[in-house]
């Protein structure tokens, strides 16, 4: 079946699922679509109707049929039960898609994102620590398979959204709230911050990347590892200069001596798509850009400006991009 | 009070002489003093209703740069700061500054006419409760064209609004304003209610009582029963913040979700509150202009009464995504569901009001109209949010946003609107021009729903509520400008609005005492009413006073012609009981409202506020109710 509002599909869409929970989720809105769309026509008809029909003898004031008022009242009464019939009839559409949207999976594989202002850490447990790492605004999940997410907040609430896969949750300080989805295909969904979380609230975006569980598995594999040497003298130069320069008291990068917790995880940085919670693409110049002026990207974010000759920028940056 | 013998009553006095004799008792005295001691229900009620509107051009306003900003991608019209005080701005002064303040300014106003008696019960409450605010919305306006306007929101939920994460006074001064538009909204509600209980003409029973007045009746409970919840919410948080309780503060054993609670076990009831006047004024147009009495008149009131007790039943449709209990959001789901049931009815009895009627088509029907059409379109996407599992994917973005709009301009505005077209005639006692009126009422039409409409797409394709900005690459643009392109029509169908008020004021024809031809006591008197409203009480012995007396209204005669006096009556029967002494103008209440101000405001900077602040309350409610003997009495 095939709607004409997926076509305006997006990124970011309830309208185009690629998992089976928003797939649900749609099911159940077209269905109160449709009833909506046929309630409102019918009104306005019958609004129109009344409007246009017989009488254009207007300004002579009522003349009280009674009789019709009876047999109005029966018709209101008739709508008032059917109203009620068709409300009853649509929670009970409701609660169905809300069981299976919410139904849990004991064998999901489990992650545990945390909310800050204005970025997601994301952390992957497991049993042994070795099998445990810590990224950030990026998450990557198997296809086919369920995944449940244990949502917590560092300082105010936020809302985990994406609409590609599944309806949104809270994650509100003091509370441990869960959500559990499962991917159809491959590919990018974008998600975005949707409960309002102070200044920088627009640029609190998120990419999930759904990949095979053949793939996901390497990648898992990968992230596990302490982050890469610097290969050249300017990389260690950068390193240094991260340790230096302050850097590494708020951000972590395993396998070094930073080991910040207040920012994001930066122990495989140079493989995340974007930077600054999906503001802007990870690429030198942008990374230089964010570096030198976080406020100017962000106005608000809790990255201070620090002082950088430009030579330390481009050394910090040539650093940053070999951790992949 | 004991009758005096040779005590002056209106029964004595022929057609001239009374009204004279009366408009000297009643009329509020002259020069600028005088004005600010008002304590006539119309002087105060035209006054709130101008305020209201003035903070709803200034709310669009609002509205207006935000659309600007949102207009196309990555635009910097505004700051981030900026707009997240404007948008907290413009809900803040929608909700708490212009819509229940009108609902109530009109009620405050009409009421008193509607059932046929002199004054509003307690009529210094009631101006004291226009000061208060009054000085509420300046002091917030005033904020923040001082850059301390409050950013976090019209909903301020915890612990972004808490001292840890917004440590400016900006969350202070929303918190304190909400307490002063509790002060005025819960004063107001009190007032109705008695003015309605207790002040009804002779043998206006609880059958006959015009269907606006019971749609204020209903809201009057509405706000009492709600405003108390966010008095603890906005409380408790002045509290955190100034003197570091720990109500909102998961870390010490209080919960965030406390607030959210409270806070909408207050905003849920508090869409009814704005919406269910609105009713009222669509029953009362209606009937006037499809000549006929809406049909079903119980059935509207069992609807207005069975949507006030469900309004508290459906708080939790706001919380479906923070993680509550599923089997009990799925409840909430069915009980806010069951809420179209009563909307409903009512739609089906103005329906079959106008299927039967010889509708004229004016100005104030044509919004009514509008009316129809666009909140029985926000009510059934209202049953789409009420939805588990549609809330958990338009939760926040702006199909809700949509969606609100759609009920609240839908279901409140245009009835306003409506009503300002039907009533100006009364207050002003020049008519509206029809010409502007009909540009007026298709521009807002066209221009709410190109503005509004394309707003559902765009929260489905992703876009949530609250941005200050997106990037070109979500394909939120084409809709976004549209919307604003809307948003602009819209507003100028506004301007049109005003203009037609100022060229009416001077230029617009005379009204007379019943210009519409309508069945309800308000136009029993002439236009604008006399200081004393009625020259004689009104006898009511019809549901439709001036349509089955259309000669001349039976009156009760026997109240004093020397000194304010109000007739009181049964609750049921509104058979007469007491005459009874309605208060003399008094500058106290203004004083008062300056004091408690001064407090308020002043505990914002230093706790020892509530200490000294508390002398000037007491010397001027002192001075409010000090007894003064009537000469009568002393003589």
């Amino acid at each position: 079946m095939t709607w004409p509002l997926a076509a305006c599909a997006g990124r970011q869409s309830a309208l185009d699922p690629q998992g089976l929970q928003s797939d649900q989720i749609r099911h159940t809105l077209f269905i109160f679509l449709i009833v909506a769309a046929i309630v409102w026509t019918a009104v306005v008809i019958v609004l129109g109707v009344g409007l246009l029909r017989r009488k254009r003898t207007a300004d002579q004031p009522l003349d009280l049929h009674q009789s019709f008022e009876q047999r109005s009242g029966r018709v209101i009464l008739a709508l008032g039960i059917a109203t009620t019939v068709t409300v009853l009839g649509l929670s009970l559409v409701s609660y169905a898609g809300q069981r299976t949207v919410f139904a849990k999976d004991e064998k999901a594989h489990t992650l545990k994102i945390i909310g800050h202002q204005w970025w997601w850490e994301v952390r992957y447990e497991a049993d042994s620590p070795h099998q445990s790492f810590v990224t950030a605004n990026e998450i990557r999940i198997p296809t086919g398979q369920p995944v449940k997410v244990e949502l917590e907040s560092a300082d105010v609430i936020h809302s985990f959204w994406v609409p590609s896969l599944t309806g949104k949750m809270d994650l509100i300080p003091g509370q441990k709230n869960e959500l559990q989805f499962t991917a159809k295909n491959a590919g990018v969904y974008r998600g975005q911050c949707a409960e309002f979380c102070g200044i920088q609230h627009a640029h609190m975006a998120l990419a999930v990347i759904a990949m095979s569980p053949d793939e996901f598995g390497r990648w898992r594999d990968h992230e596990n590892q302490s982050a890469n040497s610097p290969a050249d003298q300017l990389g260690k130069q950068g390193e240094a200069l991260f340790r230096a320069r302050g850097c590494a008291l708020c951000h972590n990068i395993s396998g070094t001596l930073a080991g910040g917790q207040l920012g994001p995880d930066l122990t495989h940085i140079g493989s995340r798509a974007t930077i600054a919670a999906g503001t802007l693409p990870n690429t030198p110049a942008t990374l230089g850009a964010w570096i030198a002026d976080p406020q100017h990207i962000k106005p608000g974010n809790l990255m201070p400006k620090m002082p950088l000759q430009s030579d330390e920028l481009i050394a910090i940056i040539h650093y940053l991009e070999q951790l992949k | 009070m004991a009758a005096e013998p040779n005590e002056l009553r209106d029964d004595v006095l022929n057609g001239l002489q009374l009204s004279t004799q009366l408009e000297r008792v009643w009329r509020t005295p002259s020069g600028l003093v005088g004005a600010l001691m008002s304590v006539d229900h119309k002087v105060v009620g035209r006054r709130y209703i101008l305020t209201a509107f003035a903070f709803l051009l200034l709310g669009g306003i609002l509205a207006i740069l935000m659309r600007v900003q949102l207009a196309g991608p990555e635009k910097t019209f505004l700051s981030a700061d900026k707009y997240n005080q404007v948008f907290t701005m413009h809900g803040s002064t929608m909700m708490f500054l212009f819509a229940v303040p009108v609902m109530e300014a009109f009620a405050v106003y009409l009421v008193p006419l509607m059932v046929g008696t002199r004054n509003i019960a307690f009529p210094r409450l009631n101006a004291f409760s226009y000061w208060m605010f009054l000085f509420g919305g300046c002091f917030l306006w005033i904020s923040f064209l001082f850059n301390v306007g409050p950013d976090v929101g019209w909903f301020s939920y915890v612990p972004l609004s808490s001292l840890q994460f917004t440590p400016t006074k900006r969350a202070d001064v929303w918190a304190q304003m909400i307490t002063f538009t509790e002060v005025a909204a819960l004063a107001v509600a009190v007032e109705i209610v008695v003015t309605v209980f207790k002040l009804r003409a002779p043998g206006m029973t609880l059958d006959r009582i015009p269907l606006f007045v019971w749609a204020m009746l209903v809201t009057a409970f509405l706000v009492m029963f709600a405003m108390p919840s966010i008095m603890v919410a906005s409380t408790s948080l002045i509290l955190d913040r100034l003197v570091n309780t720990r109500f909102y503060d998961s870390s010490s054993g209080g919960h965030p979700l406390l607030w959210q609670h409270l806070f909408w076990f207050f905003g849920h009831p508090e869409v009814y509150i704005i919406f269910i006047p609105g009713t009222g004024m669509v029953s009362a147009i209606l009937a006037t202009f499809a000549r006929r009495p809406v049909i079903g008149y119980p059935v509207v009131i069992l609807s207005l009464i069975a949507t006030g007790f469900l309004s508290f039943g459906l708080w939790v449709h706001h919380m479906f995504v923070t993680g509550l209990p599923q089997l009990g959001a799925a409840l909430f789901t069915a009980s806010s569901m069951l809420i179209a049931v009563p909307s409903g009815l009512q739609i089906f009895c103005w329906l079959a009001t106008l299927w039967d009627g010889r509708p004229v088509y004016r100005t104030p029907l044509l919004f009514v109209i509008g009316f129809i059409v666009i909140f029985v379109l926000g009510g059934l996407s209202g049953v789409m949010v009420a939805s588990v599992p549609i809330d958990t994917q338009v939760h926040d973005t702006y199909f809700v946003v949509a969606h609100f709009h759609y009920v609240l301009i839908g279901g409140a505005v245009f009835p306003l609107v409506g009503a300002v077209y039907y009533w100006f005639p009364k207050i002003a006692g020049r008519m509206l021009s029809e010409r502007l009126g009909r540009w007026n009422f298709w521009l807002a039409f066209i221009g709410f729903n190109v503005a509004f409409f394309p707003m559902h797409i765009l929260g489905l394709i992703g876009m949530p509520r609250r941005v200050y900005t997106y990037t070109a690459d979500m394909d939120w643009a084409h809709l976004n400008l549209v919307s604003s392109g809307g948003a602009l029509i819209f507003a100028f169908s506004f301007a049109l609005l005003l203009a037609n008020v100022v060229y009416s004021l001077r230029k617009g024809a005379l009204a007379g005492d019943n210009p519409w031809d309508a069945s309800t006591l308000e136009w029993a008197t002439s236009s604008p009413p006399p200081p004393q409203n009625f020259d004689r009480i009104p006898v009511v012995k019809h549901r439709d006073p001036l349509w089955a007396d259309s000669e001349s209204l039976p009156v009760v005669a026997g109240l004093s012609a020397e000194r304010r006096e109000v007739l009181l009556t049964s609750l049921a029967e509104a058979e007469p009981q007491i005459r009874e002494a309605s208060p003399e103008p008094s500058i106290w209440p203004l004083l008062a409202a300056i004091a408690t101000t001064i407090f308020f405001i002043g505990s914002i900077f230093t706790p020892w506020a509530v200490l000294w602040g508390t002398p000037p309350m007491a010397v001027t409610l002192i001075g409010w109710f000090w007894p003064t003997g009537s000469k009568e009495d002393e003589e």
